[in-house]
């Protein structure tokens, strides 16, 4: 799965909302363990384009693969997916019919209905659910549907957002120990019955949770409530819990918007380190040129939802149209 | 490494004996529950044969109190889950309760010539209330906050408009009587109309292990999900949380709760009838989880143990007060009557004064008291200065400096 040169391949993205062209036939890669920068004026497309990349949104055309598989495109043959939940429970009620016209004793067919009924609600819900193995089920018969926020996770992708969306109301600790959800496979039953697995992975995701707090430089601040951190460490928290779920592909939305000088160099060289340190590939959303430029292995430059510029650093700096567009003047 | 970080709060020989015991409380929390159910279980045997109690009813009128009470502290626990922890407001919540009710029912009466045992009804009607907590839940995880309330509502008018038309099936509004009561039970005893020592008994039984059991789904990763879903449902779906899962699991395990509640009401009083159902009891229960605290499973029960006394004894004791002062305009005035409107009172001055109810969660408190927050933290947290230092001065230091100079091209 890891073998594909690149984490992450858009191809041909499109997203119409209504009228609105928000990004418009975008091909895009990103290498792995590389830091790719995507910039461009307000309302460029970028954060719609990340959007899609996390699940969010689904493309109105193209596609996304994600570590060699097609995760995100617009939705094929999804008129045969409510046929399919219904097909066990209609199968079951059609033989129950059959029998009692046949003649079988009342109880039996009751039982039937019964059985159908619940059969019925168990597609429903597995339906809307969509747990592990749904899409692989899906795919079996030509149909194909988005992953969701959640399934990328699992799949590998962790991110932040523009504006913070801490939990809060929950401690710091807490923040990132959801952040290993995906990563954590106690269930209901195991917290009811206070099973050895659910005692183990919460005194490992506690460890877990302590040390990636560390990582980012809040060391010691696990108790504390989210909402009474620093901004500055709000957005570190937000990152620490990211990369809670192990990700291969971490997306920073403007990870240094708000942030003095100082601040910025040090989120600057935290993000350096989680490349360098834990393998990570890192998309960046991002204004501060400084930041962009200092990172950056390969920059991407979209205006009106369109690519109008990609490369190196050195040469999106020099590039004509990305000073047209973007910069507005001749850079330095 | 695994040893120590077990223990929260770092553990000094510093720390009080009160933030000891609150730590026992949270690594053993299933003993500790255990152990005060049977103090409150004790002392509420003992406390209705001396005086102050003991003067307003016989005692075992205040076992067979108790045992109602017990439903309520159920139903309100239950909701709890829904409504505390996960956010999702639930307007028809009685509807599971009368969904627990009638599957006792029909296991146990003359009307179905059936008599099963009880405590495997128990566990049935518990997952016939689940199937329906999903079924209803499935529908709705597309929608929040008012929406989500008047659908939730429509289900609970539904429920016993159902049992009330079906009449074939369910005796309409006469409802179904004659429920058989439980079959004795070890340690428990006989359950007769006479007695309701032992009703009192499993009712106890029935709270604890249903508390013990929410306590460990709030401390779990679920219940992290759940808190987190209430927070932020964007960013808990971006953090991994299949929502949709999650959130039916919250009906679900709400559900349940009210089933047994259910169950153990029909075989306690031997009749349903979609009377008892209404949206009242709906409205009556999330003002018990509203008024105890929401989110905190303990503020919640005694919330609802506190709300069902004010309700049954006390405002029927107020009519005694007032003829006793011999006032002769407020003898005339029947306050059970108006129940309604001092109970809309006392949430009206309830949420103006004390909005986080009467045994908040800590997580509530801090939420609704931004002000005084700061100084409960130093209070508790205690010394953690190297944190606060350590999170300022790491960042721009050693490693990370030549961080920055190295990616540069």
């Amino acid at each position: 799965m890891t073998d594909a040169p690149e984490v992450l391949r858009a191809v041909k993205v499109t997203k119409r909302f209504g009228g609105l062209v928000a990004v418009n036939a975008i091909d895009f890669t990103i290498p792995v363990n590389s830091i790719v920068s995507l910039i461009g004026p307000n309302g460029a497309g970028k954060t719609t384009f990340f959007n899609i990349i996390a699940g969010i949104y689904d493309p109105t055309e193209g596609q996304i693969q994600f570590r060699g598989e097609t995760v995100i495109a617009h939705a094929r043959r999804a008129w045969l997916e409510p046929f399919l939940w219904l097909a066990i429970p209609a199968a079951i009620g059609v033989l129950t019919a059959i029998a009692g016209v046949a003649g079988a004793p009342g109880g039996l067919v009751i039982l039937g209905i019964f059985i159908a009924v619940l059969a019925l609600l168990a597609s429903l819900v597995t339906g809307v659910a969509r747990g592990p193995g749904y899409q692989r089920f899906l795919a079996r018969f030509g149909t194909f549907r988005s992953a969701r926020p959640n399934d990328m996770v699992v799949a590998g992708l962790g991110r932040t957002f523009q504006n913070i969306r801490l939990f809060q109301n929950m401690t710091a600790l807490e923040n990132v120990q959801v952040g290993m959800h995906a990563r954590l496979h106690a269930g209901w039953y195991d917290a009811l019955l206070s099973t050895p697995r659910n005692r183990r992975e919460e005194v490992y995701s506690r460890a877990r949770a302590e040390e990636l707090l560390a990582l980012v430089g809040l060391k010691g601040a696990g108790a504390g409530l989210a909402k009474n951190l620093p901004y500055g460490d709000q957005r570190r928290l937000e990152i620490a819990r990211a990369i809670a779920s192990n990700p291969v592909l971490l997306l920073l939305d403007e990870p240094t918007a708000g942030m003095n000088p100082n601040e910025t160099a040090g989120l600057t060289a935290l993000i350096g380190r989680l490349r360098r340190d834990l393998g990570l590939t890192i998309l960046l959303i991002e204004h501060d040129m400084k930041v962009v430029m200092g990172i950056s292995d390969r920059v991407t430059v979209l205006d009106h939802g369109e690519k109008i510029a990609e490369g190196t650093p050195e040469e999106i700096r020099r590039d004509p149209k990305v000073i047209e567009a973007y910069l507005g003047a001749p850079a330095e | 490494m695994t040893a120590t970080t077990t223990v929260r709060p770092a553990a000094g020989p510093t720390r009080s004996p009160r933030a000891r015991l609150q730590d026992f409380a949270h690594l053993h929390r299933s003993t500790t529950i255990l152990g005060s159910m049977v103090v409150v279980t004790i002392a509420m045997i003992l406390l209705p044969q001396v005086p102050p109690l003991s003067l307003i009813q016989r005692s075992d009128a205040w076992f067979d109190t108790f045992a109602n009470a017990g439903v309520f502290i159920l139903l309100a626990m239950g909701l709890n889950v829904v409504v505390g922890l996960a956010g999702l407001l639930d307007l028809g919540y009685a509807a599971f309760f009368a969904i627990g009710s009638y599957t006792y029912a029909y296991s146990n009466s003359p009307f179905s010539h059936q008599n099963l045992p009880f405590l495997p009804m128990l566990a049935v009607g518990a997952a016939v209330a689940a199937v329906f907590g999903i079924a209803l839940g499935a529908p709705t995880l597309r929608l929040r906050g008012d929406y989500l309330a008047i659908m939730t509502l429509g289900f609970g008018e539904i429920v016993p408009i159902v049992f009330l038309n079906l009449d074939k099936w369910t005796e309409g509004t006469n409802g179904i009587g004659g429920i058989y009561r439980p079959e004795p039970l070890p340690l428990i005893g006989e359950f007769t109309p006479l007695s309701p020592f032992a009703y009192y008994i499993l009712a106890v039984g029935i709270v604890t292990v249903a508390m013990i059991l929410l306590y460990r789904m709030q401390d779990s990763r679920i219940g992290r999900a759940w808190n987190a879903i209430r927070e932020d449902e964007l960013a808990a779906a971006a953090n991994g949380i299949n929502t949709v899962t999650t959130k039916l699991l919250a009906f679900a395990i709400g559900a349940t709760t009210a089933g047994f509640a259910g169950v153990f009401n029909a075989s306690k009083l031997t009749i349903v009838s979609p009377e008892q159902f209404l949206f009242a009891v709906s409205f009556i229960v999330l003002a018990m989880v509203i008024l105890g605290g929401m989110g905190n499973i303990w503020g919640v029960a005694a919330g609802a143990f506190v709300v069902y006394l004010i309700q049954i004894v006390v405002l029927k004791q107020l009519n005694g007060i007032v003829e006793g002062l011999g006032i002769p305009f407020l003898t005339n005035i029947n306050f059970l009557d108006y129940q309604y409107l001092l109970f809309g009172m006392a949430l009206v001055l309830m949420m103006l004064f004390r909005p986080e109810g009467l045994f908040p969660s800590q997580r509530r408190r801090r939420e609704l008291h931004v002000g005084d927050d700061l100084a409960g933290e130093v209070d508790e947290g205690e010394p953690d200065e190297p944190g606060l230092a350590g999170s300022m001065g790491d960042a721009p230091g050693g490693p990370s400096a030549d961080d920055a100079s190295e990616s540069k091209p």
